[in-house]
């Protein structure tokens, strides 16, 4: 229609050209939401790499202090990680509802998954304490400074997690799973998923290899 | 007790020390900047121009509005990092024996550290992101850029952390560590004040908003390039702020959790970088320089994009060999994180490290150097232009390439363990940045600011400026060369030896033609925005361009385009031109656009006010700012209302006016 | 898929925002979810009972067997949970990914062999004896 207008008015050579050069009508370019997200993830990656790299570096330097095989339960880890995995199973079952499109059931599984997150919480927190209690805080060796920094900074990442994860169960409820909000928890999931693949990298890199000699 | 208590509780470790009443040069800096701030802001009440400020510019979420923003606090931020370039060339020329010169140590090493910090992080990043902020989204024909309210929220971040920094100046001190903050030097023990804190915070702020900035541009060059504009049909601009907002987000993650690190060590008693209990202080330089070599790129390579568009545009040549300068720059963004050790070949990691380091070092200065070439093979049988963004061009191949030169020569560690920290050291990165970035920016500036504000820089004093700075800089940083042959270290406020002073002299010399450089550059803001009607653009196009943003007006309208373009060929606008492209007078539709807001503002302006609590240890105001912080985001995240049409009856008189304008200018 | 349709016919006035299914976003499934969970639960029993267990006597050989774990525990969710592919955002995704994934590589080993260099060189004794016994 537009162009139609604009080759009416200035016909000859230049009208046809015109119409080559511009979109008419509207033009909206693809969101770049769950991309930009995801370069954010690819960010916090990198933060995470070199945690792990400290570790790597410094984390055989027990200063005479306790060391992996004295501090680490490993039962309870294996318990951690089987919260943080299923977890992440039934964000995805409140992934699968929101693409029925069903409120409810997306609620009911956001809810699980913020409870299960919280249950890694607090045990991560209460294994914290303990250490702590032992004398094997932070402060007592370069090992446990990079032990704490990096298990804490990923638990830091699973509580904001949480508070988005409630923020968003408000909103849904509030708005209904409109095309924002979807966004907003395909958003989350990869943020979820993301320390759950990071969480690999600790149990095994810390823990596992923490024990071994 | 209880008054203690309850002082420390809630000031922390603030008292009226702080305040440098005793250090004159302070004092009188402060009493200076005080008097301008109150004239400011009677001015802005007297003009009642407040409403207009946060309508128009603090709450914008315009590239344009926010592009200018970063660049005129990096040129504010410049006068202050150069007061201190000046006061070392002072010192520096007159210590000598007996002489103390007037800034003693303590002073001495908060100037260079401020220095550093102040012309890396608060000048030359804004000024580049500024103008790729600006430039981008004009030349791939969007709109805006893909998250608009980031983008401001992401320019208050950087300001807030520059304003952290000049707090310093004024309420408490700076570190007094270099501009990296190496430990052990920077842990609680040997820096217990809150100088290393300042620099802390206020680099993770800033870091924060450039990371954002860096994930924004990615995502608006991936997703919001105009039809037809391939990445191979992006103008060179373009492409090298694509590889420099991926080195961004690349090498920024790093900056965060060193200086993290850094900072458990100086608030929670860790010992990441301690002498004891485990503690290994080089892995912080490690880490560092793996933030810190990509750093580098990322203020050169948008300057190498502005010598592309600038060399093409005055040569009236298309660039010569543009898919050799893709290719160049993606190599470049690889490579620059294979090199990082080459910042600490002395630190005694051996031949085998440092022999692997020194040859990528030596291998990244290949792709470089094909810029050069293809540069000068555009400039061949060209049709050349010497309007001012070539003068800085030509200075910059120059300039730069000696730079580079003597760079190749440090990759040399045999070399480098001579030359390592002296002044030779300090003549090579100087001229390298100020040859290649600081050349760059001013050929940008100058080259877009037409488009920016209507009217071109006045090229006489342009050109005072650019000569006063060429030559200054030969004389400030060849005698640094000279200096760090002979075996100078880097970072002395005094010297014994007399028989050096003669180059120091030449430096300071040197140094105030630069100072007369600046001073153009200002009178040259001045004198065209008075002569601006002699000045002026109306076509939008002054210099024959050939990229996207020379199509719209200029100033752009507030939506840039009325229609998004269709692009079919590299140098989208040259060939618009060259095929009979007729400008659309009607036929026009309501845009959609994204609304101004204040909540970035407000962010940032929290996130300040919690890093100021942290240096002092206030603890009660940095928890309150943190939660007050959280709440505002998660706030914000309940407005879902963030945009508008712009109607089609406002697009018709914008459009109404250009073609009055373009009309009148036939004529 | 009938996801898709609900999509289509529920937001067919709204174009240009999907919810994700745009760009080469496939739909979750649940058969994707619960292969990639088992593989997951599989992948991570092992390598705590190979270490709770002391399967090998070789520490080497356990930590380069936990470590292969891991990394094929990490695709696994990278496929099953972020649904990795070539196609996502046009291929950004995968490229973003692998970019990150190189850097994660140079600054973890560059780090490690670089660090390890200076602490032989320059602090012989500290690479030689038992730190355990250190005060």
């Amino acid at each position: 229609m537009s162009d139609i207008t604009a080759s009416s008015i200035h016909g000859g050579v230049g009208a046809a050209a015109g119409a080559r050069f511009h979109v008419s009508g509207e033009h909206h370019p693809e969101s770049g939401t769950l991309l930009g997200f995801w370069l954010y993830l690819m960010s916090d990656c990198l933060v995470f790499a070199c945690l792990f790299a400290a570790y790597g570096v410094l984390g055989r330097s027990y200063a005479a202090g306790p060391t992996g095989a004295d501090l680490f339960d490993l039962p309870m880890v294996a318990v951690n990680t089987s919260l943080l995995l299923l977890s992440s199973i039934t964000y995805g079952f409140a992934v699968l509802e929101m693409q029925r499109r069903r409120l409810r059931p997306v609620l009911a599984w956001l809810a699980v998954t913020g409870l299960l997150g919280a249950g890694f919480i607090s045990l991560e927190l209460y294994e914290f304490a303990h250490l702590i209690h032992e004398g094997a805080g932070p402060q007592r060796s370069a090992f446990l400074s990079s032990f704490f920094t990096l298990v804490g900074t990923h638990g830091l990442h699973v509580s904001f997690g949480i508070v988005w994860l409630i923020t968003l169960m408000v909103q849904v409820g509030k708005h209904g799973l409109i095309a924002e909000n979807r966004r907003r928890l395909m958003c989350l999931s990869m943020f979820w998923h993301f320390l759950d693949v990071v969480w690999i990298g600790v149990f095994t890199f810390v823990y596992l290899m923490g024990v071994l000699p | 007790m209880n008054h203690l208590d309850m002082q420390s509780l809630i000031l922390g470790r603030l008292t009226w020390d702080a305040i440098p009443f005793h250090e004159p040069i302070l004092l009188a800096t402060f009493i200076g900047v005080a008097l301008g701030g109150v004239a400011l802001l009677v001015a802005l009440t007297y003009f009642r121009l407040w409403g207009p400020l946060w309508r128009d510019w603090i709450t914008s979420i315009d590239h344009k509005k926010i592009g200018i923003m970063y660049i005129v606090l990096g040129l504010v931020m410049l006068l202050r990092g150069f007061s201190d370039a000046i006061m070392m060339r002072a010192q520096q020329a007159i210590a000598f024996g007996d002489a103390v010169g007037f800034l003693p140590p303590h002073h001495y090493d908060q100037v260079f550290t401020a220095h550093g910090v102040i012309m890396i992080f608060f000048v030359a990043m804004p000024l580049v992101t500024g103008l790729m902020n600006f430039v981008v989204p004009l030349q791939i024909g969007a709109r805006d850029v893909s998250f608009p309210f980031l983008n401001n929220f992401s320019f208050w971040m950087t300001a807030f952390g520059a304003g952290l920094v000049m707090m310093s100046l004024f309420v408490g001190e700076f570190a007094r560590t270099g501009w990296l903050a190496y430990p052990p030097l920077s842990g609680i023990a040997f820096s217990p004040d809150v100088g290393v804190d300042y620099y802390i915070w206020s680099l993770q702020i800033a870091g924060v908003g450039t990371l954002l900035s860096g994930v924004n541009l990615i995502a608006t060059i991936v997703k919001m390039r105009a039809p037809g504009m391939t990445l191979m049909k992006m103008p060179v601009f373009t492409w090298t702020a694509l590889c420099t907002n991926v080195l961004i987000v690349a090498a920024f993650p790093v900056l965060t959790a060193v200086l993290a690190l850094l900072s458990l060590d100086r608030y929670v008693g860790t010992n990441f970088f301690t002498n004891d209990l485990g503690g290994n202080a080089m892995m912080y330089v490690n880490l560092i320089w793996i933030w810190g070599h990509p750093e580098v790129y990322i203020l050169v390579l948008p300057a190498f994009g502005i010598f592309s568009e600038v060399v093409a545009t005055f040569c009236g040549k298309r660039l010569f060999g543009y898919a050799s300068m893709v290719y160049a720059t993606v190599v470049i963004t690889i490579l620059s994180y294979l090199v990082w050790l080459h910042h600490f070949f002395t630190m005694g990691s051996g031949a085998s490290v440092n022999s692997f380091f020194g040859i990528t070092t030596m291998i990244i200065s290949i792709p470089t150097g094909a810029k050069i070439f293809n540069w000068l093979f555009t400039m061949y049988r060209g049709r050349i232009r010497f309007e001012l963004p070539m003068l800085w061009t030509v200075g910059f191949m120059i300039t730069f390439v000696i730079g580079g030169m003597t760079g190749v020569l440090l990759a040399v560690p045999p070399a480098d363990f001579v030359l390592h920290n002296s002044l030779f050291l300090i003549a090579h990165f100087h001229n390298v940045i100020i040859g290649g970035v600081l050349f760059g920016l001013l050929a940008g500036i100058t080259y877009w600011f037409p488009k920016a504000f209507g009217y071109k820089l006045d090229p006489f004093w342009g050109k005072c400026s650019f000569w006063f700075w060429q030559i200054g800089f030969f004389f400030a940083f060849m005698p640094l060369y000279v200096l760090g042959l002979m075996g100078v270290t880097r970072r002395l406020s005094h010297f014994d030896d007399p028989s050096l002073q003669i180059w120091f002299q030449i430096a300071a010399f040197g140094a105030a033609l630069i100072a007369l450089g600046i001073l153009s550059f200002i009178i040259q803001l001045v004198v065209s925005f008075v002569r601006r009607e002699s000045l002026r653009d109306t076509t939008g196009d002054p210099w024959n361009g050939r990229t996207l943003e020379w199509s719209t007006a200029s100033p752009p309208p507030a939506y840039n385009f009325a229609f998004t373009p269709l692009v079919h060929d590299n140098d989208a606008w040259h060939d618009m031109k060259a095929n009979g492209y007729v400008r659309p007078l009607d036929g026009f539709i309501p845009i959609h656009m994204p609304k101004n807001t204040g909540a970035g503002f407000v962010i940032a302006a929290l996130s300040a006010v919690c890093g100021f609590a942290l240096i002092w240890h206030m603890w009660l105001l940095a928890g309150a700012g943190f939660a007050a912080l959280l709440a505002a985001v998660i706030v914000h995240t309940f407005n879902y209302q963030r945009d508008f049409h712009i109607p089609a009856d406002e697009v018709v008189r914008t459009e109404g006016e250009r073609t009055r304008l373009l009309l009148a200018g036939h004529v | 898929m009938s996801a898709h349709h609900a999509d289509t016919t529920a937001h067919a006035a709204h174009h240009g925002h999907d919810d994700g299914h745009e760009s080469g976003h496939s739909p979750s499934t649940l058969k994707g979810y619960l292969t990639g969970f088992v593989l997951s639960v599989i992948l991570t029993a092992i390598p705590f009972a190979l270490v709770m267990f002391k399967a090998f006597d070789n520490a080497g050989t356990t930590a380069a067997v936990i470590l292969a774990f891991a990394a094929v525990q990490i695709v696994v969710h990278m496929v099953y949970f972020l649904h990795m592919n070539g196609k996502s955002e046009g291929g950004w995704t995968l490229l973003a990914l692998v970019f990150t994934l190189m850097l994660v590589v140079i600054t973890l080993s560059g780090s490690l062999w670089v660090m390890y260099h200076l602490n032989h060189n320059m602090m012989p004794a500290a690479a030689t004896h038992d730190m355990r016994k250190m005060p």
